[in-house]
């Protein structure tokens, strides 16, 4: 699970009882919707469609929030209502507080140009123009000077990797580089909240996954509140600090990738666990079980009476640590036999065993699956700076791998 | 039966008069804005006809060959040449220049008037609904007809022509500038306002720019138009190789109106191929 949670936490979208109703009747169809008729009920009696239905949800400062759903589930129409490229039927949207939905035309358009961007599925980047001039198109509509416009253009190609490319067209660019403009036409006016709609949807899943990396590195280093929609749960869970998950019009269910996985709410949901790769969901430090005989590195505890413990509880292996929680290494009885019985004084550091590998806390599954599979021993897990979290072992990776599949 | 027989003879609907009435009704109230086109038509096509005259032919006609080689091909520009040699040939250079003065002037005001049309109607469902049906009456009215209003309100010779013509060659222009801007696509559109685009900077920054190609074949059509209407035009005295044709077709001379036919179809060529360039996508690759 990608950790990008460096914003403070403080709400920046709030989403209130959102609806939009398309078509002849939508005080019809708000009535029969609180009468709790379905979308499709209501669209046989009064040839209306609900887009979206009591979307109530806040989107957090710096945070990857991912609105995931089939097609027709109404993700690409909730994007529109946050900035108005649709306008909503009911309910409010509040950036920072402030009313969008109440905002006349002007004062709208200067929210779009200061405040929020948006990457689209197919680029829409314009042809007759050049990389640079499309990656300025925000800043030039707002009016920004020439010279202005092309230094921060030229920066925002420069973050996506294309600062190469400024002057050549977007024909002679392939469909990632394309994106990679798109990102940097949102990226060049400074905007806080990015709207993705299906962003890296039309790329090959190659590029897709590089992409989708790209921008959790950016992410990281310059906080933006990120709206991406997406149809893929691989994407959803590699990207996202939290998803909601659509269904016709309404959502389903909003947590982190982790809450979704191990506890989906109904079986629209469950739906589409089918054939994700769990293994990129969880983390080491997620999985991590306090399993395992701890031993204090200490005066007082010393390496026989360590041998001692691990006879009496029937273990065979033993994690050392300092008094503030430190990892300092594995014992086995073996491990700790022998270095009894070499001469001299016996110090921790020759009871360690050799070649075990600790995994850190953020470690994909499947990279911890292979560090476990390679050890005969189980695996420690350790945050930064070195404190001990936990083991994984075989038993543990299978209970996850079951539970999830 | 014989009561409904009546009915069908005896039902009149005099659309004839009523047009003819409402002529003159304008003829005779409105005389002074009506003098004020024509003044205004005169000016731009006389001017321009006398502009193109002022210039030595050879020039002129190494001035359109280079145009010709620069804009398509070598090759077509061998063709200019040898049309040019024609045109000198044949002793039409003179009918040929107000041929192509009256085309070019009157699709000038047909693009200038036509354009914008065409910009409110993709704007609007309503001006289209409206539009629509008026393009289509304009389009399949046979040419002629346009002659006689055109004759009666502003006289013989050159105006009427470019009036006629005007109106005759407006609705390729209308149509394609309305479908060009239709036809971008919703994501463009949508990155327009998204980035903060108002109505104004949506249309000149991406909704016009992505029509190009689309207005250009309007553009083209119309020239292409108007070139067949200035032919006809002749009929009411506008001049030009249509002229030529006319005296052909009077005096039953093949010979005379095979010249002026064939100084029409150069024309035309030359014309088509040139216009069509400027649509065709400028960057390849």
């Amino acid at each position: 699970m990608p950790v990008n949670g460096n914003g403070d936490g403080k709400d920046k979208l709030v989403v209130e009882n959102l609806y939009k109703i398309f078509g002849p009747d939508p005080d019809e169809a708000l009535r029969l919707l609180e009468q709790g008729l379905s979308k499709d009920e209501i669209f046989e009696r009064t040839r209306t469609t609900v887009g979206v239905q009591n979307a109530d949800f806040s989107i957090r400062d710096g945070e990857v929030f991912v609105v995931m759903g089939l097609s027709g589930s109404g993700k690409s129409t909730l994007v529109r209502l946050l900035n108005r490229l649709i306008e909503p039927t009911r309910g409010r949207v509040l950036l920072d507080g402030r009313d969008i939905t109440a905002m006349g035309r002007k004062e709208l358009i200067h929210m779009r140009r200061e405040h929020m961007s948006m990457v689209f599925q197919s680029f829409a980047l314009l042809p007759h123009k050049t990389v640079a001039e499309n990656a300025a198109f925000g800043l030039d509509v707002a009016g920004v000077s020439r010279d202005e416009q092309r230094k921060r253009a030229l920066k925002a190609l420069e973050t996506v990797g294309l600062g190469q490319y400024g002057d050549s067209y977007p024909d002679e660019l392939s469909g990632g580089m394309k994106q990679r403009v798109g990102l940097a036409r949102a990226l060049a006016t400074d905007a806080s909240i990015l709207l993705m709609d299906e962003a890296f949807s039309a790329l090959d899943p190659l590029i897709r996954t590089e992409m989708q990396d790209e921008l959790v590195r950016l992410q990281q280093r310059e906080a933006h509140t990120v709206v991406f929609i997406s149809h893929d749960l691989d994407e959803a869970i590699r990207i996202g600090d939290r998803i909601a998950i659509m269904d016709g019009g309404a959502i389903v269910q909003i947590g982190t990738p982790e809450e979704i996985v191990t506890n989906p709410a109904n079986e629209y949901v469950r739906s589409f666990f089918y054939g994700v790769d769990v293994s990129k969901v969880f983390t080491a430090a997620e999985i991590a079980e306090q399993d395992v005989l701890m031993v204090f590195e200490r005066p007082g505890t010393n390496v026989r009476a360590a041998l001692a413990q691990l006879r009496d509880r029937k273990r065979n292996t033993a994690v050392v640590i300092d008094a503030a929680g430190q990892y300092r290494g594995m014992v086995s009885q073996h491990s700790l036999a022998r270095a009894l019985d070499s001469p001299g004084e016996t110090r921790w550091d020759d009871a360690f065993l050799k070649g075990i590998e600790p995994a850190p806390e953020d470690m994909d599954l499947s990279d911890v699956l292979s560090l476990v599979a390679a050890s005969e021993h189980p695996v420690p897990v350790l945050a930064k700076g070195g404190r001990y979290l936990g083991i994984v072992n075989k038993t543990i990776l299978l209970q996850t791998l079951d539970k999830a599949g | 039966m014989t009561d409904e027989g009546n009915f069908i003879t005896n039902i009149d609907i005099p659309i004839g008069e009523w047009v003819s009435d409402a002529v003159d009704w304008i003829q005779s109230n409105f005389t002074g804005v009506l003098d004020g086109i024509s003044e205004a038509i005169k000016f731009v096509v006389d001017n321009f006809e006398d502009g193109l005259l002022a210039i030595p032919p050879l020039v002129l006609a190494l001035l359109i060959v280079a145009l010709a080689a620069w804009r398509v091909s070598w090759k077509f520009g061998i063709f200019a040449l040898v049309s040019m040699l024609l045109i000198f040939g044949m002793d039409i250079w003179q009918e040929t220049i107000s041929t192509l003065a009256l085309v070019i002037g009157s699709s000038a005001l047909a693009l200038l008037i036509g354009i914008p049309i065409g910009i409110a109607m993709a704007r609007s469902d309503i001006v289209e609904a409206v539009v629509r049906p008026v393009l289509d009456f304009m389009q399949t009215m046979p040419p002629f007809v346009y002659l006689i209003p055109a004759a009666i309100f502003f006289g013989l010779g050159k105006v009427p022509g470019a009036i006629a013509t005007l109106v005759f060659a407006m609705p390729p222009a209308v149509r394609l500038t309305n479908l060009g801007i239709r036809q971008v696509s919703a994501e463009h559109v949508e990155a327009g306002l998204a980035f903060g685009c108002t109505r104004h900077q949506l249309l000149l920054k991406v909704q016009l720019p992505l029509a190009l190609p689309s207005i250009m074949a309007g553009v083209n059509q119309t020239i292409m138009l108007a070139l067949s209407m200035v032919v006809i035009a002749s009929m009411i005295g506008a001049g030009g190789l249509g002229n030529t044709v006319l005296t052909g077709i009077q005096r039953l001379n093949v010979g005379l109106g095979f010249e002026g036919g064939l100084g029409v179809v150069l024309l035309a060529i030359l014309l088509d191929r040139i216009t069509q360039s400027f649509g065709r996508k400028r960057r390849t690759g």
